[in-house]
């Protein structure tokens, strides 16, 4: 396959991508595809680029070189944060964040597809479509109990949760999640996998995370970062098999 | 919509705000004019005009409170607002003047005969209508507000920056207006006015219309905040404030959301302006003066930020503590505000309005406790719900 048909294909296509800030290249010469429904793994040492390339792809950075395709055909070097993320691109952070003095609900129906204006939400009235949806996104974030409770009273791990459906709420094609099982409970982060499990059957997924139990969990195709760029590509074990992810993860 | 739209402000406690500045907009006009002087119930002139201010600077909290108590944008510039609102009034009284100036000018006003300018500046113009004057009341403010806005917001400088630059544009402005050939009058600003709408402006009904315009004026401030903040918009208004990043990653833009309530907070402090300058007689540039501001900040946080009736007890408690301080003890008032807004920072960080309110949700809880306990042997169950 050549790179043009990997590219209309592709639901994010990175190639030779770099970034550097004041000289320390954070992201060098990285190169990433992920197919339409494809839950991706992405693991490497503190400082490997993981976030910095979650900052490119949903434009909060902008490269100095190469190239950020999504869906085949949108340049998203050419965006915005909020352009990107009303063109199918939601991001979990990896410190949680939510909106701490509305409800659980209110969360969610800020996060619901629709209208991102000032004037229409002034006259908005909530449709019994979005009722509905919000009832749903509850169940599978496993929240419903604690509706009308304020975000700020949510323990940890359901922070995680709620801000996990309020990019179900926001209806994406690609989901960027940053260490979503970090201070959970075991319990918890059993769950937590099951959850994306649940939601990489409808939408693509890219996942940073440490933990490797989880990664295992999650039973996908894992990309290492090192350095800023891929060290090592394919399952779970053919990665940490190899001789250069030990290295760079035990220290030479 | 609208109509939607302002209903969904209604809550217990608007209402009976709102019932109260309708009440005070026919019990005071009434208790003036009505009530023989002889009475104890009646209203005197000095009285009614106080008071009438203070629903002005009332109006101007509130204002403050939309963006910092729920927008989380600290303004140290709003009484800017304030004055460009009344200088427009301003401008309309002197052009009512005509006349009867000092030097029986008919075309110029006072302070244009004595620099012996010939000619009315271009940007006098229109101020003869009373219309026109009041839609500069609004236009002027707002557009100053969407176009600093406008930068300020997109280029995201937000905290105490914001702050800082907010405070520089009102010290520019009371700059501006102290020099002569701005042509505001000078460091005397504008004053000697004769009549509003063609009636006496020192006559005992226009002083009560103007105080029920003030109380209407405040009481619509207080409907449409409510509604403003009740509705969808509101929401991301809060959002915006606890959590601006979240916010653009879910597809809004911050900056717009935050644009909209600055500029119409500069109207509502433009109204208020415009509604002060008849009532005191005079407007002049030490309205531009940053304390000014900083002032309307501690009404706001005396009462309580993030609420719509803090700001209001607020601007009436301190201003009329105010009053009387600089009645009784007028070299201390500058230490007592100044003590006011520590202590208030210190032991009631959400302001009366906060603490009050969780008083009241203690002693409801202390309250639904006390009801369980007896019952408890009966159904524990459905109790702790409450």
């Amino acid at each position: 396959m050549t790179i043009g048909e990997t590219t209309a294909t592709s639901i994010l296509y990175l190639d030779g991508v770099s970034v550097s800030f004041d000289g320390f290249r954070a992201i060098n010469n990285l190169s990433l595809v992920l197919e339409p429904g494809e839950m991706r793994a992405i693991i490497g040492p503190n400082g490997a680029g993981k976030t910095t390339m979650m900052d490119i792809i949903t434009g909060k950075t902008r490269p100095d070189a190469g190239e950020v395709f999504f869906d085949g055909k949108v340049d998203l070097t050419k965006h915005d944060e909020s352009e990107i993320a009303q063109l199918g691109i939601g991001r979990k952070f990896q410190k949680p964040t939510v909106f701490e003095s509305h409800t659980v609900e209110d969360n969610l129906v800020l996060a619901l597809a629709g209208p991102r204006r000032a004037i229409p939400a002034l006259f908005h009235r909530q449709t019994k479509a979005e009722h509905e949806r919000i009832d749903e996104i509850l169940q599978t974030i496993r929240l419903t109990a604690r509706r009308n409770e304020l975000a700020a009273a949510l323990s940890h791990g359901q922070k995680q949760w709620l801000e996990i459906g309020m990019l179900l709420a926001q209806d994406p094609k690609l989901l960027l999640v940053d260490e979503p099982v970090a201070g959970m409970t075991d319990a918890e982060t059993e769950e937590t996998a099951l959850l994306l499990r649940e939601i990489a059957q409808t939408r693509s997924v890219i996942v940073v995370e440490h933990d490797m139990q989880f990664v295992r969990d999650l039973g996908v195709k894992v990309t290492c970062l090192h350095e800023g760029s891929v060290l090592a590509e394919g399952s779970l074990d053919q990665v940490s098999g190899d001789q250069r992810v030990i290295e760079v993860y035990l220290g030479r | 919509m609208i109509t939607h739209f302002l209903a969904g402000g209604l809550e217990r406690r608007i209402n009976i705000v709102l019932a109260l500045l309708i009440a005070a907009a026919i019990v005071v006009p009434v208790l003036h004019l009505m009530v023989p002087p002889s009475s104890p119930l009646h209203m005197p002139t000095y009285a009614v005009a106080l008071t009438g201010k203070y629903l002005t600077y009332a109006l101007l909290a509130l204002a403050l409170d939309l963006v910092w108590g729920f927008c989380g944008i600290l303004s140290l510039g709003h009484a800017a607002f304030f004055a460009l609102g009344g200088y427009a009034m301003g401008m309309y009284l002197m052009r009512q003047i005509g006349a009867r100036g000092v030097y029986g000018n008919p075309d110029l006003p006072d302070f244009m005969v004595f620099l012996n300018w010939k000619e009315l500046p271009w940007f006098w113009y229109g101020f003869d209508h009373f219309w026109f004057a009041m839609l500069m009341v609004m236009a002027v403010p707002g557009l100053l507000a969407f176009i600093f806005g406008w930068f300020a917001f997109r280029s995201r400088v937000t905290g105490v920056y914001l702050s800082i630059i907010t405070q520089a544009l009102t010290y520019a402005l009371m700059l501006a207006f102290f020099r002569n050939n701005m042509g505001f009058g000078g460091n005397n600003g504008l004053t000697d006015f004769k009549d509003i709408l063609g009636f006496n402006i020192q006559a005992d009904t226009t002083r009560s219309v103007l105080f029920a315009a003030s109380a209407l004026a405040l009481a619509l401030g207080v409907l449409v905040t409510s509604a403003l903040v009740r509705s969808k918009y509101g929401k991301l208004l809060i959002a915006a404030r606890d959590a601006e990043s979240r916010m653009r990653f879910l597809g809004y833009r911050p900056e717009n959301i935050k644009l909209f309530a600055f500029t119409l907070s500069a109207i509502m402090a433009g109204i208020a302006g415009a509604l002060y300058v008849p009532q005191v007689g005079i407007i002049n540039p030490g309205e531009f003066a940053p304390a000014n501001s900083i002032e309307v900040v501690v009404w706001t946080a005396v009462g309580g930020r993030g609420t719509i009736i803090g700001p209001i007890i607020g601007a009436l408690l301190v201003n009329g503590g105010k009053s009387w301080f600089t009645g009784a003890l007028p070299e201390l008032w500058l230490f007592a505000l100044g003590a006011l807004f520590i202590a208030t920072t210190l032991f009631l960080p959400k302001g009366i309005v906060g603490m009050w309110e969780a008083w009241w949700r203690q002693r409801r809880e202390s309250r639904s406790i006390a009801a369980i306990l007896p019952a408890s042997t009966g159904n524990p169950v459905e109790s702790p719900a409450e």
